[in-house]
């Protein structure tokens, strides 16, 4: 479709943000996360995101030429959803478990859909829940050359102290891309620069994670706790990766808000009071299901409706 | 002509009136049972049992029913049916019993029983209304065993409890819990309409398989099942429809053969 041929009514803006641009800058602001990771573990972390992201991106392809549609992998999404999904992924998983992932997170969740901007949920999470749910133990098994052991939430969530510092660095045992604090931030904070997402999703996220944590975690205001809570696990990279995904979150502003404080309650429901020790990708994808709810509630009033009220 | 019958009928609930696939009925033990296959044979076997002695006593008993307390009446004879299989089944295949559990009492209310005993026993004799029940019974079976391999199969790499997959293979344990029958029933029903839109082109009559509501989703304007959810003018004139839509096609069905 050429761009001359787009037609609606004036005034007219052009502008040079498109799909591929949008997504290419998440990709380069998920490098740092990606390459810390591969520092951290070595080169099986790198070989399992290199066959996640080419197994997306094949996927799609393949899916658009069987059923003779567009094709769309120049729009860079399977790219963005493969890197997230493997950077949800432990570096011991297996190469087939990118692979059944990758083909999970592009044909169930995404193209039976209608593809981009149709999937009810992020294709990387819907993934990564599916496969946390069917391969629990390979997804739970985090121990690899560099760290043997638990992860920090799961030790803080046994009562055992851990080292904060190491947690913000990120030199602990955890999924490729959750582990270094600093790196997620650093990545953030280039997109938010870019104006591609903005810190409403993510503050209120963090916010009310935090003000739920002083409630009802019993440690009070111990800020230690409250710290290794934000440092440790998924938090960072759901909270600026996979909350603000556009397709996923609310269009409105109110819902936005609206939004995080559900994710925040949610993810401090079952980090709290759940069985396992994380429950960020839950929270977002329950949070993603009640989307369109919330837009629904949120919605604002066409300029001069309601006015019999005022 | 008799004979015809009969064959008519179990090829009918065989294929053309699939209560699974094509009538989508009964999808409470088809989605919570079908764990493994043999569950899926148990439950199907089970269901045809009832379905063929309630159907053909229904019968029996048509011209002394009152006509307003039918389902009651309905309801009492397929509960003593349910009643003897479970009580038999508790004696002889404890296992399967213990593996059904609650879904053998709840074959009372599955709706395949009650539509058949409505739809058709009702107004139809005995002997076609026996078959009637085995070839909707078998279908239901089928359906269910079929689904139950698949999970099985995927979920756990085994068939009928033998472990047919390469020891190499790690089992995608989602496939035997609760989104797995979700997963499996959705891809059959899709490979389903695949044949049927297939058929069409080709020129065949398929209209006597439906599902769904046979339009494309992605561009579905509020016209098809999406009505029900959104607008709330047709709402219940909706819902009466896609409830009674199965039992329209299968009275239709009892006309044509009464």
């Amino acid at each position: 479709m050429s761009d001359l041929m787009k037609v609606s009514s004036n005034p007219h803006i052009r502008s040079k943000v498109t799909t591929s641009n949008i997504m290419l800058a998440v990709v380069i602001a998920l490098l740092p996360a990606a390459g810390f990771g591969i520092f951290n573990f070595g080169l099986d972390a790198l070989i399992l995101i290199v066959i996640t992201v080419a197994t997306c991106v094949l996927t799609e392809y393949l899916y658009e030429k069987a059923m003779h549609k567009k094709i769309t992998i120049g729009d860079f999404s399977c790219v963005v959803t493969g890197l997230l999904l493997a950077l949800n992924l432990p570096s011991t998983a297996p190469w087939w478990i990118g692979v059944v992932g990758g083909i999970f997170a592009i044909l169930v969740v995404k193209m039976l859909f209608g593809g981009l901007g149709q999937n009810f949920m992020n294709p990387a999470l819907g993934a990564r829940c599916f496969l946390l749910i069917s391969y629990t133990s390979i997804m739970c098994n985090f121990d690899c050359d560099a760290y043997t052991g638990p992860t920090p939430l799961a030790s803080l969530k046994a009562g055992e102290s851990v080292n904060i510092l190491d947690m913000v660095v990120g030199r602990t045992a955890g999924v490729i891309g959750e582990t270094s604090m600093i790196a997620i931030v650093i990545g953030a904070c280039f997109l938010i620069l870019l104006g591609v997402i903005d810190l409403k999703i993510p503050g209120t996220y963090i916010i009310t994670f935090v003000i739920f944590i002083v409630l009802f975690g019993g440690h009070g205001l111990d800020p230690a706790f409250v710290s290794a809570h934000l440092a440790g696990g998924g938090l960072m990279l759901g909270a600026f990766f996979m909350a603000t995904d556009y397709v996923t979150s609310p269009v409105t502003k109110k819902g936005r808000y609206l939004y995080g404080v559900i994710l925040g309650i949610l993810t401090g429901i079952f980090r709290i009071f759940g069985p396992s020790a994380e429950g960020v990708s839950y929270a977002i994808i329950l949070g993603n299901l009640l989307v369109p709810l919330i837009e629904k509630i949120t919605m604002p009033k066409a300029f001069g409706k309601g006015g019999e009220r005022a | 002509m008799k004979q015809n019958k009969i064959t008519e009928r179990l090829v009918n609930g065989l294929l053309k009136e699939n209560p699974t696939f094509v009538l989508m009925l009964g999808m409470c033990p088809t989605l919570a049972v079908t764990t493994s296959a043999i569950n899926g044979l148990g439950m199907g076997l089970t269901t045809m049992v009832v379905l063929a002695l309630s159907n053909m006593f229904i019968s029996m008993l048509r011209r002394i029913i009152p006509d307003k307390v039918r389902i009651p009446a309905f309801i009492v004879i397929i509960a003593s049916f349910v009643t003897v299989v479970e009580l038999l089944l508790k004696a002889f295949i404890p296992f399967l019993y213990s593996a059904l559990g609650l879904y053998i009492p709840l074959i009372v209310v599955n709706c395949i029983i009650l539509g058949r005993a409505e739809a058709y026993a009702s107004k139809n004799g005995v002997v076609s209304s026996l078959f009637d029940g085995i070839g909707m019974g078998l279908g239901f079976t089928c359906a269910l065993t079929i689904i139950g391999a698949v999970r099985e199969l995927i979920g756990a790499g085994e068939l009928f409890g033998f472990a047919v997959m390469p020891e190499s293979y790690v089992p995608c344990s989602i496939f035997v819990l609760a989104p797995g029958a979700f997963f499996v029933l959705a891809a059959l029903t899709a490979i389903q309409n695949k044949v049927k839109t297939a058929g069409e082109k080709k020129g065949r009559d398929m209209s006597r398989i439906q599902s769904g509501c046979n339009s494309d989703c992605m561009n579905c304007q509020d016209t098809g099942c999406s009505k029900r959810f959104y607008d709330t003018s047709s709402k219940e004139d909706a819902i009466n429809q896609s409830g009674n839509a199965a039992k329209v096609t299968a009275k239709k069905e009892g006309k044509n053969n009464g």
